[in-house]
């Protein structure tokens, strides 16, 4: 006699063997890694790809991610600074060339870059005359100065780089103008405006680059009138060649069409070539890549580059391949040693880990070799005036010297090796593999590391930025990364390694470094007009944080962007990390 | 497959005698455990369950003999067996070989075979302590519940439902994410295992005392139990004497149906990034780490996919099998 019920569980065993089966049968269906392989063409790094003038039709961009916001006065990533070009008018830009070419200032608002005649206190800007809004109203040099007072109230926009308070008014006097008592809501000293489309930045202490703050979209115009604070970002008033269509849905979408009232001639940047353009926000980043290779959408407007596997599928590609950019994004990735936390407030304790680590697995960690370039010192080879040097030579490959390590850790007096916490990034999968290679790396020298996870929105306010936190988790080594505001060695070095720049939360000196020697080269730096003499003071300085070698520069990192061939005018910006510029695509 | 004993229909709590008479054996006398087991042989399903568990718990306890012999550590990079320009093993299957026979992770070149024997260990180490927490919290209350009935029934009801209405993931998620560092004096791996036992275990204790409390209260009701009564036994020795011992087959049933149930929640966990973080090795972690490489890493994805499936499908396999083993009615 047949028992029913054995008989049904008898089926579920041979279902259960044909899923296994079938999963296995999928296993075999993925290529190994033998496969032929493509380098990105690199195409857009070194010239305009596509050029065209053909006007019309709809650009359809995507995003894995949302902007911080859309609001000129309140975004920090360099995502929303590239595309926000579209709507608002700085006063500066940079050019949308390949190259070093796109760091040279092109005047967008003003008509001329800002000049100086006192060592670079003042900076002077003169307005274009006849830029008008989208309704038709024409831009004045005050609104340029309300859009910059503006940054300086945190409350209502707490996004945007601070530097204009920072440098305007470093005593922090005025508090922006939504708690301005001047009728006009103008009360800020250090901006004057003697006619409408002049306008005078006034410091205390020479600031030599204050033309890359006037390139921050911080300084596009908005008319005091039209401002609603918090609400702004749902429709900023364009004054550039499109605005939005009726709202902004953060995380969703915005559409831009035609702004009526900008005039070609007063631009002379903006092709201004599509009729419309649709951006959808918080798209899966693995069907962002997909919609990419089937040409239903023309850019990934995140510009990070795009997702592992389909990284892999461009580099056994050659068509895919073809229409591909490895750019340098011009941000660092490193290991933020503690000065502080013992045993690493000994200089060769921290030493020791410099030679220990494996660079090699890291660079896989990061993406492999399209992912990053091996760095052995911080200042990214992009920048002006950098050097590389390789202070801690450890192996032909860099995968480690355990020898010269140990020696170090001897010197250090923990021949024995010790134990240590590192912080990492829960949600950077690069982060996360990149800690298990130097758990292993510093075992092999006698460094017991353990390793501590956190969510990336809180680790600078509650976790490895926080000093006393630090100090009271015995953190030893944190990951990190840090691409600079403005591509200048003051914008990359300022915020990681100034003993100033150390704050009780939500500092980027991770390894507090306050050496007065590196704030002195700082300062120096700062003061110092001539691009030759002040490379050589910021190359220096990048000397005097590795001898003290609390930063373990490990990779400098590169995004594998991929540009389908009907989208025109594209170029690689590193003047934006490397992303495309957005201000000119047009669509075929 | 036949079944002689199906005619017998006898109640469990009968004399065993019984059943043989019935058949026309040679009267000898068989416990119920042996009953059950006889049963239990005939069915090869459940046996093929039962065999892949004791596999599985051999290949955890024995992981770091195994992994000497073939795979390596668990955190061993063999990032020189990967392609330098895709990140991904060169070979077919994952870069499979008789060194490294399930494949490499892409990236860092972890061996894959090492990482689930280990992976086994935390499975498995979760979902029994968790079952076993469960379990013991499940009967104590369960009984209780059902024999005193009254108050203490209603409150103990109450409780149970609600734990039951409980957010279960989402607590675990918030507990497990905010137990970052130390705490209880614990740390590490450590922390996280035991946070992962007691959030499991703790509250899923419902589900075994409502079965145990619903036997107990038709138990109690019982002749043997009355006359248990009559006889002057204390409560101690009718629960322990008379109770448990007819519970013994339910509660073996659900505890190893519990147990896959268990299994899968860890993985969840780890999948969410709350349970065992990296570099140490488990199912969950595994498949999350693999979901983004599908497309060029598969044998990545598919080999803790496969085994999670399997050992899940074993136990409950086994757990059917216990049951219609153990409880003739059922059939």
């Amino acid at each position: 006699m047949k028992h029913p019920v054995t008989r049904r569980r008898r089926t579920q065993a041979l279902i259960g063997m044909v899923a296994v089966t079938a999963m296995a049968a999928t296993a075999c269906g993925g290529g190994g890694g033998g496969s032929k392989k493509y380098s990105p063409s690199n195409k857009a790094i070194t010239e305009v790809v596509n050029q065209s003038t053909k006007k019309g039709g709809t650009l359809k961009l995507v995003s894995s991610d949302k902007f911080d916001s859309l609001d000129p006065g309140d975004m920090y990533y360099a995502s929303a600074w590239n595309f926000s070009r579209l709507m608002a008018r700085p006063l500066l830009t940079f050019k949308p060339a390949p190259g070093n070419a796109s760091y040279e200032f092109a005047p967008d608002l003003a008509t001329d870059v800002g000049k100086t005649d006192d060592g670079g206190k003042t900076w002077t800007y003169h307005l274009r005359k006849g830029v008008k809004y989208e309704d038709g109203t024409e831009v004045k040099a005050s609104d340029v100065k309300y859009a910059v007072e503006r940054t300086f109230d945190k409350e209502i926009l707490p996004n945007g780089p601070g530097y204009f308070a920072q440098y305007l008014d470093p005593d922090g006097t005025y508090k922006g103008p939504y708690k301005d008592s001047a009728p006009d809501k103008l009360g800020l000293n250090a901006i004057e405006t003697p006619d409408d489309y002049t306008i005078v930045f006034k410091m205390k202490e020479p600031f030599a680059d204050f033309n890359y703050l006037a390139a921050l979209p911080q300084t596009a115009p908005v008319p005091p009138a039209k401002d609603t604070g918090k609400e702004y970002v749902k429709h900023p008033i364009a004054s550039g060649a499109y605005m939005v269509d009726g709202q902004y849905e953060p995380g969703k979408a915005v559409n831009l069409v035609r702004n009526p009232n900008w005039d070609q001639a007063t631009d002379p940047l903006r092709k201004a070539l599509p009729d419309r353009i649709e951006l959808l926000e918080k798209q899966d980043a693995n069907d962002v890549d997909n919609r990419l290779f089937a040409g239903t959408a023309q850019l990934d407007v995140v510009g990070t580059g795009v997702q592992a596997a389909a990284q892999n599928k461009i580099l056994t590609d050659k068509k895919l391949a073809d229409n591909a950019d490895d750019a340098i994004s011009g941000a660092l990735a490193y290991l933020a040693v503690s000065s502080k936390t013992p045993p690493f407030d000994n200089v060769h304790c921290r030493r020791a880990v410099q030679y220990a680590v494996n660079k090699s697995q890291l660079q896989r960690a990061q993406g492999g070799e399209v992912g990053s370039d091996i760095a052995t010192n911080l200042m990214p080879p992009t920048l002006a005036g950098s050097k590389v040097t390789d202070m801690y030579p450890n192996g032909a490959k860099h995968t480690g010297d355990v020898a010269k390590a140990k020696d170090e850790l001897k010197q250090c007096g923990k021949a024995d090796g010790f134990s240590t916490v590192l912080t990492a990034r829960a949600n950077r999968p690069k982060e996360v593999a990149g800690a298990t290679s130097v758990q292993n790396a510093l075992a092999k020298v006698g460094i017991k590391v353990e390793i501590r996870q956190y969510p990336s929105g809180d680790y600078f306010s509650q976790f490895a930025g926080v000093p006393k936190w630090v100090a009271e988790n015995k953190v030893g080594i944190m990951f990190m990364q840090w691409g600079p505001d403005f591509p200048t060695q003051f914008g990359f070095f300022q915020q990681i390694v100034d003993g100033r720049a150390i704050k009780p939360a939500g500092g980027t000196n991770l390894s507090e470094l306050n050496d007065p020697a590196v704030n002195g080269l700082i300062d120096q730096a700062t003061r110092t007009i001539d691009p030759a003499q002040s490379a050589a003071i910021w190359q220096q300085l990048d000397q005097k944080v590795m001898e003290s070698a609390v930063i373990v520069p490990f990779g400098w990192t590169k995004s594998l962007l991929y540009r389908p061939s009907n989208v025109t005018n594209l170029v690689v910006t590193p003047a934006y990390s490397g992303m495309y510029d957005y201000l000119n695509i047009g669509i075929q | 497959m036949t079944a002689p004993i199906e005619t017998t229909g006898v109640a469990r709590e009968a004399h065993p005698e019984a059943i043989a008479d019935a058949a026309g054996a040679r009267i000898e006398g068989r416990s119920l455990g042996q009953i059950a087991w006889a049963r239990f042989r005939r069915d090869r399903v459940a046996m093929a369950g039962g065999v892949v568990i004791i596999f599985m718990v051999l290949v955890a306890i024995f992981a770091p003999l195994i992994t000497d012999v073939i795979g390596g550590g668990p955190t061993e990079y063999h990032d020189d067996l990967l392609d330098p320009v895709l990140n991904i093993p060169t070979g077919s299957f994952g870069g499979a070989s008789w060194d490294h026979p399930l494949g490499l992770e892409p990236v860092n070149g972890r061996d894959i075979f090492s990482r689930i024997c280990y992976g086994a260990r935390i499975s498995m180490l979760v979902a029994f302590l968790a079952t076993l927490l469960s379990v013991v919290l499940g009967v104590v209350l369960g009984t209780v519940a059902g024999y005193f009935g009254g108050w203490v029934d209603g409150l103990i009801s109450r409780a149970m439902d609600v734990f039951l209405a409980f957010p279960l993931l989402l607590f675990a998620i918030a507990i497990g994410s905010s137990l970052q560092g130390e705490a209880f004096g614990l740390h590490g791996d450590t922390l996280r295992i035991t946070v992962l036992i007691f959030v499991i275990g703790f509250f899923s204790w419902p589900y075994i005392a409502r079965i145990v409390r619903g036997q107990t209260l038709s138990l109690r009701e019982r002749e043997f139990v009355e006359a248990a009564r009559s006889l002057g036994a204390t409560d101690r020795h009718i629960i322990f004497k008379e109770l448990l011992p007819n519970l013994v087959g339910p509660i073996l049933v659900y505890s190893t149906l519990l147990i896959p149930t268990n299994i899968l929640f860890e993985a969840a966990l780890s999948y969410l990034g709350v349970g065992v973080q990296e570099p140490t090795a488990s199912w969950g972690g595994m498949l999350s780490a693999a979901t983004p490489r599908y497309q060029d890493a598969p044998m990545f994805m598919v080999v803790p996919g496969v085994t999670i499936f399997i050992t899940v499908l074993a136990f409950n396999l086994l757990g059917d099998g216990l049951r219609d083993a153990l409880d003739p009615r059922s059939r």
